[in-house]
C-alpha cells in the first residue's frame, strides 16, 4: 500500500509488521514519534507485541536482552544521550548473542546541547558488536527494519537501523508499506532459542575464568560478524525478490573510471545524487559511493568500487576529535593494504543537522579536483 | 546462644526440602548470602529462573561452565537486576509459562545504590517477579567498600573512621511505591524467611524481600557467628521481621526480645572502635525506628477497626 510516512513512523510500521513481541521504550528527541506511534498502535489494538514504558534507556536494553534470551523478538529505539546511556548494555547484547533490532535516530551528543543530526552517537558505538545500517530515506528505513530481523536472527547478533534526525525522522515521504501476508512470507514469526529451560537448566553468561575462556567467545563473535557480510547480501537479494527493492552493503553510482567519487551515508546521499547528476551534466566524471552497512564494514565492496578512481571525497556528518571523520578513517583503513590507493579528501559537513546542499557538494568537488593533495586534517564546511 | 530462640523448621513440609543449590559453590566460609539463596530457592522450587548481577551471589553461583544452581540462571548487569528479571517474566507469560517464578538476587550495592532507579521502575510498573536483596551492608564482592546500606558508624575500607550517613530504609522505599508485598527476612529464622518467599510467589506483581546476610569477612567476625549475628540483629530490633502489603498493611511476623544492641555490635570487628555514646546513639535510633514501625502497624489496625465499626 502506498502511504505518506515520516522515517519514525516508517520504523514503527515495520516493527508492527515484523511482529516484535516486546518493546521496552523510553522517550528522547528525535526518536519519540517511534515510541508514540507504537503506543498508539497498542491502544488501537493493532500492535502484535506489548509495550513496556521503562524508566531509562539502560533498562530498555536490559529488558530487551533478557526477553530475547527467553525467546521473544524485541525492539527498542533511541537517540544520542539515550544511546550513550545504553553503552554498557550494547556490549552485553552482542556478547549474549541476542538478535535485538534497535531504531537509532542520529542526534548530536551534548555538549553543546542540540537536537540536529550527527552520526557520532551511533558511530561511537562502533565497537559494541552491533551491526549498523545507515538508511538514506524512509522506505529504506522501513525495509531495513524488516531485513535486520532476518539478518540478526540468522547470525545472532543485534542490529541498529539508523536514520538522520529530522531529515529522515520527521520528514514525510511517499513510500510502499507491504501487506502483512507479504511480510510474513519473507519474515516468519520468530523462532528463537529459549535459553531458560526448567528441564535443562543452564547458567547463561556467568563469569568465565580469565583469558582462556574469554578469547574463544570473542573470537566466535568476530567470525560471525564476518559471516554476517554474506548473510546481509543474501537477505537483501531475497528481499528484492519479494518486494522489488534492494540496497546492497554499499551502492555505487557512476564510480567506474570516475575522476572523483563522493562517499556518503544516510540522508545526505539523496542530495549527493543530485549533485552528481549536475556535475556529470557539466561533463565531469563524478561518481557516488553510498555506504549503508558500517558494521560489518564492507571493505571488499569499498575497494572494488574505488578501483581506478581518481580522487575520493568522504563527507562525514560526524567527527572524532583528534583524528577526522569516522567514515573517512574506515575507508582509508579498508584501502591501506590494497593496490587501490586514490587520494582521500575528508570533509566534515552537516553537523547538528546543518543543510548540506547540492551546491555545497559541487563546491567540494571543484575544490578537490583543483587540490594537489589532501590536507592532514579534514576540511570543515560551515 | 543463651536467650535467643531458634526458629524451628517444619521438616514435614517436603516441598521446602528440595535443595536447589549444589555443594561446591564459591562462597566464603560462613557466608550468609549463600544460606539465604539456598532458603529462597528451596521455598520457590525448581520451576524458577534466577537472575544474578555482579555481586557475591553471582560468584557463589560459580564460573563457566559450572553452576551451583539447579535452576536456569542469567548473569545480567549490575544496575539491571530488576528490568532483567521483568523481561524474562514478560516473555514467560507470552509463552504460557506463567507457573515459572522469576527471582532476582541482588546485593545491597545493586539495590540501595546503583540499581535503585531500575528497581523503582519495575515496582512502579508492578512487573511480576520476586526481588531478593541479599544485604551484607557493603560492597563485599569487591572487598568491603561502603554502600548506602552500610550502617552509620560501621567500619569499611572506604570508611576507615566509620560511615557518617545513616542506612537507607529500603523496605519503606518499597512501601512508598505501594508494592504488593515487601518483607524483611533473616537467615536466623529460616521458616519465617521461606514462608515469606512462598507468600510472595503466589502474589501477582513485584515482591521485595530484604534479607540481612551477615558477612564474616566484611563484618570482621568469626565464621561461626553468622547465624548468631543474624539472630541478634532481629532480637535487638535492629532488623525486625515484618511485612507490608500494598505499602499499607503492616505485620510484625516475629516478636523480638529487644536485647541491647551492644550484644550485636560487640561480636563484630567493624564496630570495634565505637565509643559508649556512639552505642547509645545507635540504640536510640533503633528504639525510634521500632516505635515508628509499631505506629505504622497501629495506623493500619486502627483503620481496620474504623472500617469494621
Amino acid at each position: 500500500m502506498r502511504e505518506l510516512l515520516s522515517g519514525n513512523y516508517a520504523i514503527a510500521e515495520a516493527v508492527r509488521l515484523a511482529k516484535a513481541q516486546l518493546i521496552p521504550a523510553y522517550p528522547i528527541t528525535p526518536q519519540t514519534p517511534i515510541y508514540e506511534r507504537l503506543s498508539e498502535m497498542e491502544a488501537q489494538g493493532i500492535l502484535p507485541g506489548i509495550m513496556v514504558r521503562v524508566e531509562s534507556e539502560h533498562s530498555a536494553m536490559a529488558m530487551c536482552i533478557s526477553a530475547s534470551l527467553t525467546g521473544a523478538r524485541v525492539f527498542t529505539a533511541t537517540s544520542s544521550q539515550g544511546l550513550a546511556l545504553m553503552h554498557e548494555m550494547l556490549h552485553n547484547a552482542s556478547g549474549n548473542r541476542v538478535p535485538i533490532v534497535m531504531g537509532c535516530v542520529n542526534r548530536v551528543l551534548a555538549v553543546p546541547w542540540s537536537f540536529g543530526s550527527d552520526q557520532t552517537d551511533t558511530l561511537a558505538q562502533r565497537d559494541t558488536g552491533w551491526m549498523q545500517f545507515y538508511c538514506e530515506d524512509n522506505q529504506e528505513a522501513f525495509d531495513t527494519v524488516i531485513q535486520a530481523y532476518k539478518i540478526s536472527e540468522a547470525v545472532m547478533l543485534p542490529s541498529m537501523v539508523i536514520i538522520d534526525a529530522f531529515f529522515n525522522s520527521h520528514f514525510i515521504e511517499p513510500m510502499e508499506v507491504p501487506e502483512q501476508a507479504m511480510i510474513d512470507r519473507f519474515l516468519p514469526q520468530a523462532d528463537l532459542p529459549q535459553r531458560f529451560d526448567i528441564e535443562n537448566p543452564a547458567f547463561v553468561s556467568n563469569v568465565v575464568t580469565a583469558g582462556a575462556q574469554f578469547v574463544p567467545f570473542r573470537k566466535t563473535g568476530f567470525e560471525d560478524m564476518e559471516k554476517a557480510k554474506v548473510v546481509i547480501k543474501e537477505v537483501d537479494k531475497e528481499f528484492k525478490e519479494h518486494f522489488g527493492r534492494g540496497y546492497g552493503m554499499v551502492e555505487s553510482l557512476h564510480t567506474e573510471e570516475a575522476q572523483l567519487v563522493f562517499i556518503t551515508s544516510g540522508s545526505m546521499t539523496s542530495t549527493a545524487r543530485v549533485a552528481v547528476d549536475s556535475l556529470r551534466n557539466k561533463g565531469l566524471r563524478v561518481g557516488l559511493l553510498k555506504i549503508k552497512t558500517f558494521r560489518p564494514f564492507p571493505s571488499e565492496e569499498v575497494r572494488s568500487a574505488l578501483q581506478g578512481v581518481g580522487k575520493v571525497a568522504v563527507i562525514d556528518r560526524n567527527i572524532s576529535l583528534g583524528k577526522e571523520g569516522i567514515f573517512c578513517q574506515e575507508v582509508k583503513s579498508a584501502l591501506y593494504n590494497s593496490k587501490v590507493q586514490p587520494p582521500i579528501y575528508g570533509y566534515i559537513a552537516g553537523l547538528d543537522g546543518l543543510d548540506v546542499t547540492p551546491e555545497i557538494l559541487e563546491g567540494i568537488a571543484m575544490e578537490v579536483m583543483n587540490k594537489e593533495k589532501p590536507d592532514e586534517v579534514p576540511v570543515w564546511v560551515q | 546462644m543463651g536467650a535467643i530462640k531458634a526458629g524451628v523448621m517444619k521438616m514435614e513440609d517436603e516441598k521446602m526440602m528440595v535443595d536447589l543449590m549444589r555443594s561446591g559453590h564459591m562462597a566464603c566460609p560462613g557466608c550468609g548470602v549463600v544460606i539465604a539463596m539456598r532458603l529462597v530457592l528451596r521455598a520457590l522450587g525448581r520451576k524458577t529462573v534466577a537472575v544474578l548481577i555482579p555481586s557475591c551471589s553471582s560468584i557463589i553461583a560459580a564460573t563457566y561452565p559450572n553452576s551451583s544452581l539447579k535452576v536456569p540462571a542469567f548473569h545480567g548487569t549490575f544496575e539491571s537486576a530488576a528490568p532483567t528479571a521483568a523481561g524474562i517474566s514478560y516473555v514467560l507469560k507470552l509463552q504460557g509459562k506463567d507457573d515459572i517464578s522469576v527471582v532476582a538476587f541482588a546485593g545491597d550495592g545493586g539495590t540501595f545504590d546503583i540499581g535503585l532507579q531500575a528497581l523503582s521502575g519495575t515496582v512502579d510498573r508492578n512487573e511480576h517477579y520476586i526481588y531478593v536483596c541479599l544485604d551484607n551492608e557493603a560492597y563485599m564482592n569487591t572487598g568491603i567498600q561502603a554502600s548506602s546500606a552500610t550502617p552509620e558508624c560501621a567500619w569499611t575500607i572506604t570508611t576507615p573512621l566509620g560511615r557518617s550517613a545513616r542506612k537507607k530504609n529500603i523496605v519503606e522505599i518499597m512501601a512508598a511505591h505501594r508494592i504488593p508485598y515487601a518483607a524483611t527476612a533473616s537467615i536466623g529464622y529460616p521458616q519465617d524467611l521461606m514462608e515469606k518467599v512462598q507468600k510472595a510467589k503466589d502474589i501477582r506483581g513485584t515482591k521485595f524481600i530484604h534479607v540481612l546476610t551477615p558477612c564474616p569477612t566484611g563484618w570482621r567476625m568469626a565464621e561461626n557467628l553468622t547465624i548468631k549475628s543474624a539472630m541478634l540483629s532481629v532480637e535487638t530490633r535492629l532488623f525486625p521481621l515484618y511485612e507490608v502489603s500494598n505499602g499499607r498493611k503492616y505485620a510484625i511476623t516475629y516478636e523480638p526480645q529487644g536485647l541491647p544492641i551492644n550484644e550485636y555490635l560487640q561480636i563484630q570487628g567493624r564496630y570495634r572502635h565505637l565509643q559508649e555514646e556512639q552505642i547509645a546513639h545507635i540504640q536510640a535510633q533503633i528504639d525510634e525506628e521500632w516505635e515508628n514501625l509499631k505506629k505504622r502497624l497501629q495506623i493500619h489496625n486502627d483503620d481496620l477497626i474504623a472500617r469494621e465499626s
